[in-house]
């Protein structure tokens, strides 16, 4: 582990601020475009996925800090992300069933 | 007394956890005793169809919340420490705070037996009555007015706090606190199944946290999460509770297997066959565990698909659990057996949880399962996993490590009285259950018909129950005479190979007198590649700093059930004094000077 | 295993070297976001799985006012930074800036409740209760969820920075401040989530 050399400067700090700023302009830029609908949910996944990365990763240090954290942390949001979609599976297979569409 | 109160010391706590959660395992008990003596013939002996429910939802919900998860408990704070060579737990007040979570939030719930005058409700008993999963839309207000859900649901969040607490600390002390050398694949079984269950413990309770604040704000707010009426959907219920569910009922096995895979090496006089197997194969459990939630549900029509899924990955873990088996098995296989009570134990969980374990392969297949689903078929699988499982390989612990806990042996000779009373019982009380379901009897009625046919197989079932009930008679006396006895019990009874048997019985306040370096995995055995470790001086060489006792766990603790009181009375003003309590409980906890 | 320097020198002055050679309280406190991550999971689970499930109005799409929570949104991102320039600078020993900082935090953390307040009181005029449809309950209950941690956060920041005003807040409480650093982030990203999930994917 020698990552402690490559600890994150304000430099990187403000960096990463400009660039969540941007994406946010973005997804809201996004919102509104109407050429974009079709494609909007995962393009807006995609860009909050991003963002939350770069916070997790530059701003809680994951990048930078012991693995085990990165571990512990990713297992259980893994699993909060598994939840999510198999309920959202389950509920939207069953409704599709039931009204026969 | 004001050394218990305040105390931090994980032993104590340990003990504490331990008396209360077998004082809970008796009222579970007797809650248990008079189902079935109502259930002895077709008529009953009289108790009423209310009366009825709230005891098979108390029995239910004390077994897993008050006895079960707290007794494992009890071990997991006497004795991971001792096992990983530490000196106390990572947060020892934070694991007082558990504690006095837990006390607390117990007495809560069985507060609901006697609460009924305080809420106009013309009879003593409000306790919870909607069985221990609570499935909507039983437990709304137009089906449940009365504050007796209230109870179960306020109850039930305090004592996810107090687990919750506990996983944080067990996980980062299993990791953390270990001796020099305890590597990960040199932790003692026990430990490893422990920091298993408190993975679990920290994803699953989150979930049910969750779920049980929907069903409050439904009952106190007038929402409709699980409403129907409101475009609520019910099924939506029973995927979050049995989300946590599923997972829970690994919390509740996985440290009895840790148990189990200690006892069984220590008096066969082998290392445990295939550690490295045993081991993985709790992690994979763990792991498939979170997958199989909705197979508790086909019966809700989740359709083919979801069928298939999760019917799949419910009998993919009876690969690693047939695994553990073979391993224990392997493990007793030309060793020197010790037929002591602890291994009695131990060998009597192995049998019974194969037939659990069984009886859930066959759940696994959607369309058996809903032949018995409700039925009593059911209520057999659970109780041959929970109590042929769990509360056998439980007390497989309690005769082990009693000595470890208090200084004094067991009487071997009432332990195995104890034994053979609670196995006959067992088979005697479960056994019959699985054919009264399959003859269809279906689970939570007070009374049933002659012409079902299942009378006697009941009556079997009742006296069954009360030889378990004598059986923990006669334990009860065998802990409570042991405190007359003088404190002589060695520091190694039983020639066993980890490192809590280093130190004296009972252990010193501090521990360790230095803390050991480990260098293997049976560091207390002579095998054929290494000695036994030098044995520890028995004087520290040093002075150990022991921490202090502190008054602000109990006291933070202490605001969780008054704001559940205030909620239960719709009284704002008592929600904010339990707030208060909390905040400058958690404040003065902070702030205050405490070394370790 | 070599030392992450600012974790160990926490260690040692613990009295005791652990063996992950990491601090016990963040490991926990890692431990304890893992554990919300559940729990918003829940949260967002009921969230989608009731989308569209409501019986009366007012709908999503109606009252949902994306201006407002794009500031709100750049708001807690700018928070997020002030935080970690709190953090670096208590690390270097440089109270001035820390206590600046901290202070900006808490701020902007206050500026969202604000807002989140503004909000609520508004949809209510608008005709979402609480319990007027399902929308309102899910809404309400995770971003509520949500505000509550942003609270716990700024009374948090707030004590931080009154601690550091008292001078009791020092290079040597850079574990402290990265704690609640972690809990600040997270929330933070919980937002960002919500943001997308609950008001820009209607």
């Amino acid at each position: 582990m020698s990552e402690q050399q490559a600890h994150a400067t304000t430099g990187t700090y403000l960096r990463v601020a400009a660039i969540l700023v941007m994406i946010t302009l973005i997804e809201v830029g996004v919102f509104y475009v109407p050429a974009f609908q079709s494609a909007l949910v995962p393009v807006l996944l995609v860009l909050s996925a991003i963002k939350f990365a770069l916070v997790v990763m530059f701003y809680m240090h994951l990048k930078f800090d012991n693995r085990f954290f990165t571990f512990l942390f990713g297992g259980p949001l893994l699993l909060g992300l598994f939840v999510v979609v198999s309920l959202l599976f389950i509920f939207y297979g069953s409704v599709r069933l039931r009204t026969g569409m | 007394m004001k050394s218990w109160l305040t105390t931090t010391d994980h032993k104590r706590i340990g003990l504490l956890y331990f008396w209360t959660a077998f004082a809970f395992f008796l009222v579970g008990g007797l809650e248990a005793l008079i189902i079935r003596a109502q259930l002895a013939s077709p008529s009953g002996i009289g108790v009423r169809a209310e009366t009825f429910n709230q005891l098979f939802t108390m029995h239910g919900t004390t077994m897993v919340f008050l006895a079960l998860m707290p007794l494992s408990a009890a071990f997991f704070n006497f004795i991971i420490p001792l096992q990983i060579g530490a000196r106390d737990v990572a947060f020892p007040r934070l694991n007082a705070f558990s504690y006095w979570v837990f006390l607390l939030g117990g007495l809560f719930l069985n507060a609901s037996f006697v609460a009924g005058p305080l809420f106009g409700a013309g009879r003593l008993s409000v306790a919870p009555d909607a069985g221990w999963f609570g499935y909507a839309n039983l437990t709304s207000r137009q089906f449940s007015p009365g504050p007796n859900v209230d109870f179960w649901l306020l109850g039930l969040q305090i004592l996810g706090i107090a687990s919750l607490a506990a996983g944080f600390n067990f996980v980062v002390t299993i990791l953390n606190m270990r001796a020099p050398g305890m590597r990960m694949l040199r932790l003692p079984p026990f430990a490893w199944m422990t920091l298993i269950t408190q993975f679990l413990v920290i994803t699953a309770f989150p979930v049910i946290t969750v779920a049980l604040v929907l069903l409050m704000f439904d009952r106190l707010f007038g929402t409709h999460f699980f409403l129907p009426s409101g475009g609520g959907d019910p099924v939506l219920w029973q995927h979050l509770f049995w989300m946590f569910g599923h997972p829970e009922v690994y919390i509740l096995i996985l440290p009895a297997m840790g148990i189990v895979s200690e006892v069984l090496p220590t008096f066969s006089r082998k290392p445990l066959f295939g550690y490295t197997v045993v081991v993985y194969s709790g992690v994979v459990i763990a792991f498939l565990g979170w997958g199989v939630w909705a197979h508790h549900m086909f019966a809700s029509g989740l359709g083919p698909i979801a069928d298939s899924v999760f019917a799949g990955a419910t009998m993919l873990i009876a690969i690693p659990t047939g695994v553990k088996i073979f391993n224990w098995i392997g493990t007793l296989w030309g060793g020197q057996i010790r037929f002591t009570t602890s291994l009695l134990f131990a060998v009597g969980f192995i049998a019974m949880f194969i037939i659990g374990g069984l009886s859930g392969v066959t759940h696994a297949s959607a369309p058996t399962d809903l032949q018995q689903t409700d039925t009593y078929y059911v209520v057999a699988h659970i109780h041959y996993v929970l109590f042929g499982g769990t509360i056998l390989g439980l007390f497989a612990g309690m005769y082990y490590w009693w000595p470890k806990m208090t200084g004094r042996l067991l009487s071997e000779r009432l332990g195995k009285v104890h034994f053979w009373l609670t196995m006959i019982g067992m088979n005697l009380a479960f056994f019959p259950m699985h054919l009264s379901g399959l003859l269809g009897m279906p689970r939570r009625i007070y009374t049933y018909s002659p012409e079902l046919g299942v009378a006697g197989f009941n009556l079997v079932s009742t006296i069954g129950a009360f030889l378990v009930g004598i059986a923990s008679l006669v334990f009860l006396w065998n802990m409570l005479r042991t405190h007359r006895e003088p404190v002589t019990a060695p520091a190694n009874p039983w020639n066993a190979a980890t490192l809590e048997w280093a130190i004296p019985s009972p252990p010193p306040v501090y521990n360790f007198t230095v803390i050991p370096t480990v260098t293997n995995r049976l560091p207390l055995w002579q095998t054929e590649r290494h000695g036994p470790m030098a044995p520890l001086p028995e004087r520290p060489p040093t002075p150990i700093h022991v921490p202090g006792g502190s008054w602000w766990p109990m006291i933070t603790a202490a605001g969780l059930p008054i704001m559940a009181i205030g909620a239960l009375g719709r009284f704002l003003p008592v929600v904010f004094a339990g707030l208060l309590i909390l905040i400058v409980g958690i404040y003065r906890w902070a702030f205050e000077p405490f070394e370790m | 295993m070599k030392y992450d320097t600012d974790t160990h020198a926490v260690a040692v002055a613990h009295g005791h070297a652990t063996f992950m050679g990491l601090d016990s309280r963040k490991m926990a406190f890692w431990a304890f976001i893992g554990s919300e991550c559940l729990l918003f999971g829940s949260l967002i689970s009921t969230y989608l799985v009731y989308k569209g499930r409501s019986l009366v109005g007012p709908y999503p799409h109606e009252i949902l006012n994306i201006p407002f929570t794009s500031f709100s949104t750049f708001d807690l991102l700018m928070s997020s930074l002030a935080m970690v320039l709190a953090l670096a600078a208590v690390q270097r020993g440089d109270m001035k800036q820390g206590k600046l900082w901290l202070f900006v935090t808490a701020f902007l953390g206050l500026i969202f409740l604000g807002g989140q307040v503004w909000e609520f009181s508004h949809f209510y005029h608008e005709g979402l209760g609480l319990t007027t449809n399902l929308f309102g309950s899910t809404f309400y209950v995770l971003t509520g969820t949500h505000g509550a941690h942003v609270t716990v956060g700024v009374i948090w920041l707030l004590t931080l920075w009154v601690q550091a005003l008292r001078g009791k807040l020092g290079p040597a409480n850079a574990m402290t401040v990265e704690i609640t650093g972690l809990y600040w982030h997270f929330v933070d990203v919980v937002w960002i989530i919500i943001f997308t999930v609950v008001y820009l994917i209607q």
